[in-house]
């Protein structure tokens, strides 16, 4: 760890002044250093994984977060379960993607690579100096525990254990297009190039923050047992505020390649994403945020406190001095255009996170104001974010039926007349079938009329194949997204949104009921769809198995009548090797999805240890439809992503000529 | 292959009949049908019954806006209903439930709350006074920004329009090839 400390320092300091002078050795040193950080870096994690696998329970990490009896996997996620252990996931995860961006990265952009090298390095710098003076996973215990306390039970799930990694790779990945911004900043070269090389940096860590943060929702689901899978609490909130900006950058990127704008803008949104990432990483180490003195109290907090505001009085500075080099190329000239749809796209993303923070910060501004505490839970965060997130939605589907640079009315009424009926169809519908909740229509029929401006570019873009080069459907499909994947795949990634706003409509029709029920009674419940739910109590068993004794309650589930299967809740007291009992009891719950709605039994417990159980039932519709929107989301991303015929030269040439055809300035810029 | 097809299902029966005959001998009592668990203790804590006032709406509804002092971040009825380990919800639910007994409206228990546990017993701040910031900075700071975006972009546009309609230019009718030529020529003749 030393060793990494070190080289980290080197590759800072050499990368910084190999970017001033470009000296080939220099540049070079800087390189390798990133190379050997990596190298040092796996070799200690290797040896903490070792710790972890071989029990040795003198390491005081290994005795807190891990016991004989857990198996494997979860042994292995405690790498990164405790806080420690998670700073040196960070460091090596960082130091490997720096590693790979060095390596990957075109040699076009050999002027920027020295920077980014040293901006790498320093965040490892700061993950290593944090991971040995403040939290060290090494440290040894005087004494050899016989076992150790074992993981938290509601980490022992196989959510938990890609959920967090994934996070954190999101997390982490955002410091590589923030290290390229840096180095743009540095080294003067402002023009789009950074973009380019950066574009699938951009799209990963978005992806992986998406992918993080959807795993996190459904572990909520199906471990934590409420029954939902959002609760606004701060750790979620922390890892949502990075999602917005990102996205928010992911869209006005496209506004600086085009057409040379929103620079300044850009470089704020990255360093923002940044900020926030780290920001979330604290909160996720910690905890921490309803008051401000306990920042200082966890033993990681100076550190990130003191790093988060040189990141923002570095990045500011930065940006303040190269202010006059980032103006604009060229000029919005109308309201109605595909820039200004992105420019309030990023308003209602940014807007969004502002809300989100402002509300998960607002119990500590009331204190200061008033001194009185208050809590902002979720029926508040609903109540703001909710209208947002509906104009969101409509924008999305707004959005990409606007041209660039001016539409005109011909053209606007060409393009919204077929989705706007689809909307109007949907909503008229849910009104007829006696839907009376606001929200919930507009977001349906919105979802209705996003999903039509989807289908409409498809069969407009197949249709126009076919005509054109006679091709049958199928291969004007597979044609078309092929040859325009980051257009087709940004639909079909937006057709991911969607779903999952369908799915956020489901709750608003969640139906509960609670029951004691003795072998062979049962409870009946209606479905929002209009079923009736009979759920029959069969029975308690009890029995061990891995590093647990599990009490299992069996329900007959029918609908209308009409057997469904048997479903089972569990109580699990997890134990150590020695049969004592670790942790309070923690709660399995019994779920069972379809596309309408998923059944949802909690085994709350028996009556007076008996087998009359009590019971809490719940239909939960359209929760299925997250998982399967955060699948498309994930295909969508893919195709963006997947190289091959839209290289990236061919799409440089095509941006380039675009813009020469523009400002004639620009032209120099992208093909620079 | 060692075994057949049909050995493999019969190791299977085979395999079933245990369990089969482990299910019919459990010790069943005499005259009740309720059997009391192997080990009652690691069932988690015992329960009561569950009685109307649990399903109440009009309690449920009380309870969801309350939240529960154990630390947890939860509401009542959520803590209630989910966190089976918790002891302070379950006490909480039987004082809001004395307090409908007693023909208390919703606004009355919730009173009742806030003096005995301070403000931050509420889910979400009250809307009055300085809480009202917290509703409308966040929609006012969007508006705000959103309002001045929309007019800039409606001087831009206008001043194109203008400069075009000066140039002489039906601009609805020009191809985006011929717009962007005109743009460029009349930036050169602005100083
Ligand atoms: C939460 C909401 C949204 C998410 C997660 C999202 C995500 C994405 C992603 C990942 C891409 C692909 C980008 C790339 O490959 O570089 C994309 C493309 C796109 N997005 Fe969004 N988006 C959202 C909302 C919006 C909104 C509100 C608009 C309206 C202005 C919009 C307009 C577009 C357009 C036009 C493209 C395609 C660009 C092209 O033609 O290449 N998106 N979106």
């Amino acid at each position: 760890m030393w060793l990494a400390l070190l080289l980290a320092l080197w590759g800072s300091v050499v990368g910084f002044i190999a970017g001033r002078n470009q000296r080939p050795e220099l540049v070079e040193s800087a390189r390798r250093a990133t190379y050997a950080l990596a190298g040092v870096l796996v070799v200690a994690s290797l040896a903490l994984i070792v710790a972890l696998v071989k029990h040795d329970f003198n390491v005081s990490y290994v005795a807190s977060y891990t016991s004989r009896n857990l198996p494997l996997v979860y042994t292995l996620s405690a790498f990164y379960g405790g806080q420690a252990g998670s700073m040196l996931f960070w460091a090596v995860v960082l130091a490997t993607f720096g590693a790979l961006a060095q390596w990957l990265t075109s040699r076009r952009y050999d002027d920027l690579l020295p920077y980014v090298a040293a901006v790498t390095s320093l965040v490892v710098l700061f993950f290593v100096a944090t991971t040995l003076f403040a939290a060290n996973p090494f440290v040894r215990l005087p004494f050899t525990p016989s076992d150790g306390g074992g993981l938290n039970p509601q980490l022992q799930n196989p959510g938990m254990v890609v959920h967090p990694p994934l996070l954190y790779l999101g997390y982490i990945s955002v410091t590589i297009p923030f290290a390229f911004a840096v180095a743009a900043l540095l080294s003067k070269r402002l023009d789009t190039g950074w973009l380019h090389a950066i574009r699938k940096w951009t799209i990963v860590s978005w992806l992986f923050l998406s992918i993080g943060i959807t795993l996190g929702m459904w572990w909520a689901y199906v471990e934590l047992g409420w029954g939902g899978y959002w609760a606004w609490d701060p750790v979620e909130n922390a890892s949502f505020l990075p999602w917005l900006t990102m996205t928010a950058f992911l869209h006005s990127v496209m506004i600086q390649e085009k057409r040379g704008m929103l620079k300044k803008w850009n470089m704020i949104l990255i360093g923002l994403t940044f900020f926030l990432s780290i920001f979330g990483t604290f909160i996720t180490r910690s905890g921490i945020i309803s008051s401000v003195h306990s920042f200082a109290q966890s033993p990681i907090g100076n550190y990130f406190l003191f790093f988060l505001i040189f990141i923002v009085v570095a990045t500011g500075v930065l940006i303040a001095k190269r202010m006059p080099m980032l103006e604009a190329e060229s000029q919005l000239e109308s309201m109605v255009s595909r820039e200004a749809t992105f420019l309030f796209n990023n308003l209602l993303l940014v807007g969004i996170a502002f809300s989100v923070l402002w509300g998960t910060m607002f119990p500590m501004i009331s204190e200061m104001v008033r001194g009185t505490q208050v809590t902002v839970g979720p029926p508040f965060f609903n109540q703001v974010n909710i209208p947002i997130g509906l104009a969101l939605l409509a924008l999305t589907g707004i959005g990409p039926l606007i041209a660039w640079r001016r539409a005109s009315p011909g053209h606007l009424k060409r393009q919204f007349a077929a989705p706007v009926t689809t909307g109007l169809i949907v909503a008229a519908l849910l009104l007829a079938i006696g839907m009376r909740d606001f929200y919930a229509i507009m977001a349906l029929s919105l979802a209705a009329f996003v999903v039509g401006t989807i289908m409409q570019e498809f069969i407009r873009g197949v249709g126009a194949r076919n005509r054109l080069h006679g091709e049958n459907y199928a291969l004007a499909f597979a044609r078309l997204v092929g040859r325009n994947r980051r257009r087709y795949g940004g639909y079909i990634v937006h057709l991911g949104i969607v779903m999952y706003f369908v799915a956020f409509t489901g709750q608003a029709f969640t139906t509960s009921i609670e029951a004691s029920l003795k072998p062979g009674e049962s409870v009946d419940l209606r479905s929002p769809w209009g079923y009736t739910y009979t759920f029959t109590h069969l029975g308690v068993s009890q029995y061990e198995e891995l590093n647990r004794f599990t009490t299992a309650a069996s329900v007959e589930v029918a609908r209308d009548g009409e057997r469904v299967g048997i479903m089972k809740s569990e109580k699990r007291q997890h134990v150590d090797s020695f049969g004592r009992a670790s942790f309070e009891p923690s709660t399995e719950a019994g779920i069972r999805s379809d596309l309408r709605e998923d059944i949802y039994i909690v085994y709350a417990g028996s009556v007076q240890g008996t087998e009359e159980a009590v019971y809490r039932f719940t239909l939960n519709p359209l929760v299925w439809w997250l998982w399967f929107g955060g699948a498309v989301l994930v295909a969508g991303g893919v195709v963006t992503l997947w190289p091959g015929a839209t290289s990236g030269a061919e799409r440089r040439r095509s941006m380039a000529g675009y813009a020469a055809s523009i400002t004639g300035k620009s032209s120099a810029a992208a093909a620079g | 292959m060692p075994y057949s097809r049909r050995d493999a299902v019969k190791l299977s029966l085979a395999a079933l009949v245990p369990g089969v005959f482990v299910q019919g001998s459990r010790p069943q009592q005499e005259d009740t049908s309720i059997t009391r668990l192997y080990r009652p203790d690691l069932a988690g804590r015992p329960r009561g019954r569950i009685t109307d006032y649990e399903n109440d709406p009009f309690i449920i509804s009380v309870e969801e806006r309350l939240r529960c002092t154990c630390g947890c971040n939860l509401d009542v009825y959520t803590c209630r209903t989910t966190d089976f380990t918790c002891g302070v919800s379950p006490a909480m639910h039987r004082e809001v439930v004395a307090l409908v007994e007693q023909g208390l409206t919703g606004e009355e228990i919730l009173e009742a709350f806030i003096a005995k546990h301070g403000e931050a017993v509420l889910m979400a701040p009250k809307k009055e006074g300085f809480n009202l910031a917290a509703y409308f900075v966040p929609g006012a700071a969007i508006s705000v920004v959103g309002a001045a975006l929309a007019l800039m972009l409606w001087r831009r546009s206008g001043k194109v329009a203008e400069a075009a309609a000066a140039g002489g230019g039906p601009v609805s009718g020009m191809s985006p090839q011929e717009a962007a030529k005109l743009e460029d020529e009349l930036s050169k003749l602005e100083p």
